[in-house]
């Protein structure tokens, strides 16, 4: 049953992702995007990690996109009007490069270097203390500095939004 | 197939249709009430032909939409276009999937609980079903392809951005106190007192965040009739008009009952049966809706904006504050 759910979301967002790039109105890609990231979801859910799955939607798919999609729908650009290729050599060395990156990923999945020895959460185990508890406990006691530092850093990063975005204060 | 799968499958599917059903009924009414409630409030009689009190107006009104032409406009997106109703009514609709609407009952043997599902993270959950709503109006704004349309979609899509925020985070000192993320325990957990009294600025930053998020009067800039025609839907007729009609009604129905599961006790009441209460409750936060329609002007959009950003954000956080340095000094 979690099988064939995972083949059937992993198909959709694969071909959701693909349609992204392939598609010439970037208000369609964007939607596509946001498919994705739904799929992905869902994936995280199949994974039993409901509170990143959460996350996930409300983050990605609920702030970030529409802020895309509104700045997307407020240029209006033009779909008839051919982008000029700035990079007109790129195709072939791209290709070359898809196929290396490709065949990397493949060596490294088929080899044994992910296979780490299994750590002390388990997934039975967080399941009975709680995910969300479990983020929450590790992220203010054994991860509170990188937890902290992130927190700066986004928020030097909304400063500085804010100051590009009104040079008259 | 075991059976215990095949009865969880059965139970749930009957949870699912029963209150679908349920909210379906309830818009109709809502119609109708809305109509009458703010007709007497303003000293008129409001619809009076269809039935004793034009009581059949609603499916007059159904029936009228159904019948009428559906017009697609000629630069429209279509795929855009069809989709918009039904991803603004869908979200509307699934959050009630996490919300309790009663007590643990004994049927032929099971003991079921009254709610669709009881999820661990039920409050994100609702979260993230409410951001997906946004989208199928700022669809409907772009692919009618119309300069109304576009600003109300636009309009609507900034407003709910902004008071999405401070509705979240009015219900968090809630979340803190009962310290689970699900919906039935924070029913539960208000056995004896409503969080209404413990959490009275959350619960003031939620009812007028859940006003603006659903676009109702004082808030209802998207579709300002005055300025914008009808805002998002302007291009839109028939039965498509009527999904977004019943998602705005749903989407109110939505955020009452997450004002009564985390404000208003849930189910929870003396001497009447706890689904009674839920139902009572409910009608009272739709009534309420009601009421500040038929009283309130529209608010201008400068001051919708820094109402959200400047007053009802930093309360939010001043109430987690608050509510925090209270449990820290209790223990």
């Amino acid at each position: 049953m979690e099988a064939y759910l995972f083949y059937i979301m992993a198909a959709v967002s694969v071909t959701a992702a693909v349609y992204l790039v392939f598609e010439k109105n970037p208000v369609f890609s964007a939607l596509y995007l946001i498919q994705t990231m739904v799929c992905i979801a869902v994936l995280y859910i199949l994974l039993e990690a409901q509170f990143i799955a959460a996350v996930q939607i409300i983050v990605y798919a609920g702030a970030i996109m529409v802020l895309f999609l509104f700045v997307i729908m407020l240029l209006n650009l033009n779909i008839k009007e051919e982008t000029k290729n700035a990079l007109p050599f790129q195709k072939i060395p791209a290709i070359f490069m898809g196929i290396v990156l490709f065949t990397a990923i493949c060596a490294v999945i088929k080899s044994k270097l992910l296979q780490g020895k299994q750590g002390e959460y388990t997934t039975a185990y967080v399941n009975s203390v709680g995910n969300t508890k479990l983020i929450g406990n590790l992220l203010f006691t054994d991860y509170l500095l990188p937890f902290e530092i992130t927190s700066i850093l986004l928020f030097v990063a909304a400063i500085g939004a804010i100051m590009l975005a009104k040079r008259k204060l | 197939m075991n059976k215990d799968l095949l009865v969880y499958i059965v139970v749930a599917s009957i949870k699912i249709f029963l209150v679908f059903s349920a909210v379906q009924i309830m818009i109709i009414s809502m119609i109708w009430l809305e109509r009458k409630i703010m007709a007497h409030m303003q000293v008129r009689l409001g619809p009076m032909r269809v039935g004793p009190h034009g009581l059949l107006q609603p499916i007059a009104d159904g029936i009228k939409l159904l019948f009428k032409e559906d017009i697609i406009p000629q630069k429209a997106n279509k795929l855009l276009f069809l989709l918009a109703p039904v991803m603004t009514l869908v979200p509307a609709l699934i959050t009630f999937a996490v919300i309790p609407f009663g007590d643990k009952v004994k049927i032929l043997g099971h003991s079921v609980n009254l709610v669709i599902t009881d999820i661990n993270v039920g409050f994100l959950y609702i979260f993230a079903v409410s951001s997906l709503g946004i989208y199928g109006i700022v669809m409907a704004g772009w692919a009618s392809n119309n300069k109304y349309s576009l600003l109300g979609g636009i309009r609507s899509s900034a407003q709910m951005i902004s008071y999405e925020l401070p509705l979240g985070l009015s219900l968090i000192g809630v979340v803190m106190l009962t310290s689970s993320l699900s919906l039935v325990d924070v029913v539960n957990a208000q056995a004896k007192l409503w969080n209404i009294i413990i959490q009275p600025i959350g619960f003031f930053v939620y009812a007028t965040s859940a006003i603006a998020e659903v676009n109702r009067c004082p808030f209802d800039l998207p579709e300002a009739e005055s300025e914008l025609v009808a805002g998002y839907h302007t291009e839109y007729s028939s039965m498509k008009f009527a999904m977004f009609f019943m998602a705005e009604y749903a989407n109110m129905i939505t955020v009452s009952a997450i004002a009564v599961t985390f404000f208003l006790g849930g189910w929870h009441g003396p001497f009447l049966p706890p689904v009674v209460w839920f139902m009572l409750k409910l009608s009272a936060c739709l009534f309420f809706f009601i009421w500040i329609r038929s009283t309130y002007p529209r608010l201008r959009y400068d001051q919708l904006m820094h109402f959200s950003w400047k007053f009802l954000l930093p309360l939010s956080l001043f109430n987690i504050l608050i509510t925090g340095l209270i449990m820290v000094l209790k223990g």
